[in-house]
């Protein structure tokens, strides 16, 4: 379980997050939404120690992220960032190999290349494996960084914002590994996602950020709601249930 | 690098025998010391530049742009101030390196830890902070250096020209010991170098004690530019020339490649470049002329091609 409690951090005056408490129980998917600046990569860079808290505290199994030793959280724990740019030139396999640093420190083996070899499949990237990263697409370098957090093998996994860049179809097959992996091998994943039909469709939980705040919580039937929604975005939007599934639409 | 390992071994014989006058056993023992100087410097200065480049996360600054070397001659220009050059004399010059090295250490890695070990900051910023500090030290040193009379002035001065030629032969027992005390250093976070490549937030999620490495590479830092600065004085850019030609040569990421490459061509470039220069065509002081100059090439192309990017 990642358990967020008093969580408080601020840029100067600009008070990003605001005494948030959240407790993400273990497995499932959970969404985390909001608009531009609400807080969310904040949020996740704290849970996973990239940042400190000004105040407050974040657990995950009960271990406390400022304090565990940074090699016992990363066999635990792996992020994607938002933004991810490298100075060094590396291929997409090199990459993902460093996925298993935690657990090999540098000498990888046969084990961990058959982790390798399994995330560059699930992520479409066989083709791509010995490619420099400075030599792909935006969308193409994206799902090899999430190749890299997959392969870390961890049992939470959270990424901000993966389908950056990705088209249709890769967006797609990205949630549906993320399901996977929650389903088939118990992985806790929390994602930032933009586009809240995705959420909605994909998630079994919804946590909707604005300004520093969790202003609603819970399933995506509970979210999904106009008067939520409006909260959330200001903006109108219309939900419709469409084959089953909740979709919202803004009003032209 | 087997190519590479051969060129050494080629310079390193012609060094040793070329345009030799007088006897064999008074010349090689010279020469020997010599030799080993400029390996002991070489090896210094490429392991210094390539580690600094990855804990910083950038391949144009290096430890003598962001002004290390300028510090540690201020270090020494202050020593000489403060104590004297008439009770320099007698003091042990090993005792003498060994406490500037120690000071170098504790304020390099307390200025740069704080620069680099924080949040992350531009480029451009750092490169600045760097010049900026290099004059600093610089003109701290000269302005000491006026006040101090003529004498103790000479005493200095000698060691502020870079010279591959001149190198104080006997600190080079103390040099060696603490190139090796850094050595080892840097052997027990070796395993962390081709991390902390990805950066600070990927190194620390993947588990990486990122201050720790830091500063650890650091003091392996601020002990190795001593070494080379007290050795043969102040070089600019030689670190960079060589760090990214070993980037180059070498093809990968990987420090248990790039690092062995690094120091075999800055051995040739030392030795061989002596040999060349000096023994072949004959020119006094031009090897730190011409390496700086190619360096200071290098630094240029990488300023220009990085801000297009
Ligand atoms: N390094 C920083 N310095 C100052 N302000 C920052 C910094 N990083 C983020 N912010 C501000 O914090 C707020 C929240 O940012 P962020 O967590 O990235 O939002 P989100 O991911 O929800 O779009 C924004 O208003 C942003 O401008
Ligand atoms: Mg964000």
């Amino acid at each position: 379980m990642i358990e967020v409690t008093g969580a408080t951090k601020s840029y100067g005056d600009l008070r990003v997050l605001d005494d948030v408490h959240l407790r993400l129980p273990r497995g499932g998917v959970t969404a985390l939404i909001g608009a531009n600046g609400a807080g969310k990569s904040t949020l996740l860079s704290c849970m996973s120690r990239l940042l400190h808290l000004d105040a407050g505290a974040v657990t995950v199994d009960g271990l406390d992220v400022s304090t565990t030793r940074g090699d016992v959280l990363a066999r635990r724990l792996a992020t994607l960032r938002q933004d991810n740019h490298l100075t060094a030139r590396l291929t997409v396999r090199d990459l993902v190999t460093f996925g298993r640093y935690p657990h090999s420190k540098g000498r990888a083996t046969a084990d961990d290349l058959v982790h390798v070899e399994r995330s560059l499949r699930f992520l479409d990237l066989e083709d791509l494996a010995d490619r420099f990263l400075d030599e792909l697409s935006g969308g193409q370098r994206q799902r090899a960084f999430v190749a890299m957090v997959l392969c870390q093998d961890t049992d939470y996994v959270l990424l901000d914002e993966p389908l950056n860049n990705l088209d249709l179809k890769h967006a797609v097959a990205m949630m549906r590994l993320l399901r996977r992996a929650a389903d088939e091998l118990g992985a806790t994943v929390v994602v930032v996602l933009h586009d809240i039909n995705v959420a909605a469709c994909y998630a079994d939980h919804v946590v909707a950020m604005r300004d520093g705040v969790v202003v609603h919580e819970g399933s995506p039937e509970q979210v999904m709601q106009t008067h939520v929604l409006r909260e959330v975005f200001d903006l109108d939007l219309r939900v419709h249930r469409i084959d089953g599934r909740l979709v919202a639409l803004h009003v032209a | 690098m087997m190519v590479l390992g051969l060129l050494v071994a080629v310079a390193a014989l012609g060094f040793m025998t070329l345009g030799a006058r007088g006897a064999w056993d008074y010349v090689l023992p010279f020469r020997g010391v010599k030799l080993a100087a400029l390996v002991l410097v070489a090896f210094a200065i490429a392991v210094s530049t390539v580690l600094f480049q990855t804990v910083t996360d950038n391949r144009i600054l290096t430890p003598s742009i962001m002004g290390f070397d300028a510090l540690y001659v201020l270090l020494q220009t202050t020593v000489v101030f403060t104590v004297g050059s008439a009770r320099m004399v007698g003091i042990d010059p090993r005792l003498r390196f060994t406490v500037e090295v120690l000071l170098m250490v504790g304020f390099a890695g307390l200025l740069f830890r704080w620069l680099f070990a924080g949040a992350r900051r531009s480029l451009h910023l750092l490169l600045l902070v760097g010049i900026v500090l290099g004059v600093l030290f610089r003109s701290l040193s000269s302005f000491m250096q006026r006040l101090i009379d003529p004498n103790e002035f000479a005493v200095l001065q000698e060691r502020f020209f870079a010279s591959f030629n001149a190198v104080d032969s006997r600190l080079l027992g103390a040099a060696a010991v603490m190139v090796l005390g850094a050595s080892l250093l840097a052997w027990r976070l070796r395993r962390s170098f081709d991390v902390l490549l990805l950066g600070r937030d990927n190194a620390t999620m993947l588990g990486v004690d990122h201050r720790r490495a830091v500063t650890g590479v650091l003091v392996v830092v601020a002990v190795m530019v001593s070494v080379s600065t007290a050795l043969v004085g102040p070089v600019t850019f030689f670190g960079l020339l060589v760090a990214n030609l070993a980037y180059q040569l070498s093809g990968t990421h990987r420090h248990r490649a790039v690092l062995p490459v690094a120091v075999l061509l800055a051995v040739l470039c030392l030795v061989g470049g002596q040999v060349v220069l000096e023994r072949v065509l004959g020119y006094d002081t031009a090897l730190s002329v011409v390496i700086e100059f190619l360096g200071g090439l290098m630094f240029l192309t990488l300023l220009l091609r990085g801000s297009r990017r």
